[in-house]
């Protein structure tokens, strides 16, 4: 399987686990995923792309169009991914700024809670 | 001078396999290990980009890609002549991808290199949940565009009504051994 997503509860955050490739071919699975989550009433999302080897410009967008998503009910989404060749699509497209980018689940719940 | 030529039908899944012959030859020209990912990123894109512009205008016809580990003359462009070394032996050894579509190109956006603004990219998301014209990313299609020429080393894009080119290319560290370069 190319890309490989799970999910559970923590902290009245659903963290999202991603692992394998997110391109053109697997990120509508991703897509559908975060549209499930937000359906179901989970506003405060933390994506972990620990385990992500690769992710284009079609993964960005699902993850742009996840935090929309969640925005319009004042949630958020989260990232936590300290592979530099997985930031690298994120600092070129500028995408650094809108993300809250983490080292860890934890870190990325604990941030949420201070703001 | 060793040239490589996959050709896909315009299906996401074999992007992908575009990818992995890309950085195939790339690794086997001698591209450093750490130029590897922009490559396979780039080629990603390029291929995408071709795969969702099949798919919206002709979902049948498939893709080219050239992947080309070399230096003196380059094989012949499309419908092009052959373009000679130049003499001076700057032909500095280069590793070229070709991606060549069949779908006709946009107006306006075919002369256009980058998006504006890549603060606007993120602002351009569709609304609705329907999947958007770019693709189900939803994000505007020049952001495709704008990774490959933040990645490459040098780029063109060429749309025309037949279809658009997009080549692009890294250097290759000379035999002598300056500049990075990883073996095997």
């Amino acid at each position: 399987m190319d890309l490989k997503l799970d999910h559970y509860t923590k902290d009245d955050t659903e963290i999202v686990v991603v692992e394998g490739e997110i391109d053109v071919y697997t990120a509508p699975r991703l897509r559908e995923l975060l549209i499930d989550l937000v359906n179901k009433g989970n506003f405060h999302l933390v994506v972990n792309m620990e385990k992500v080897e690769f992710l284009d410009s079609t993964g960005l967008g699902v993850l742009v169009g996840g935090l929309k998503r969640v925005r319009a009910h004042d949630g958020t989404l989260d990232l936590v991914c300290t592979q530099e060749r997985i930031l690298k699509i994120f600092r070129i497209t500028g995408l650094t700024k809108v993300f809250g980018i983490y080292e860890s689940v934890q870190e990325a719940i604990d941030k949420r809670a201070a703001k | 001078m060793a040239l490589v030529q996959l050709t896909i039908s315009a299906l996401p899944a074999h992007v992908r396999t575009a990818r992995l012959m890309a950085t195939a030859v790339a690794r086997r020209a001698g591209i450093a290990e750490s130029a590897l990912d922009e490559i396979r990123l780039a080629v990603g894109e390029a291929c995408s980009r071709a795969v969702e512009a099949h798919r919206a205008h002709c979902p049948g016809q498939p893709i080219e890609i050239e992947l080309i580990d070399g230096s003196d003359a380059r094989p012949p462009r499309r419908g092009g002549p052959t373009v000679p070394a130049p003499a001076n032996g700057h032909a500095a050894k280069r590793f070229e991808v070709v991606v060549s579509d069949r779908a006709p190109a946009k107006e306006p956006d075919a002369d256009r290199g980058a998006p504006a603004s890549l603060d606007g990219a993120a602002n351009g998301v569709y609304p609705g949940e329907h999947t958007p014209p770019g693709g189900v990313s939803g994000l505007s299609p020049d952001v495709g565009l704008a990774v490959i020429i933040g990645l490459a080393d040098e780029v063109s894009i060429e749309p025309a009504e037949d279809g658009t080119v997009v080549r692009m290319s890294w250097p290759l560290a000379s035999p002598d051994g300056q500049g990075p370069q990883l073996v095997g």
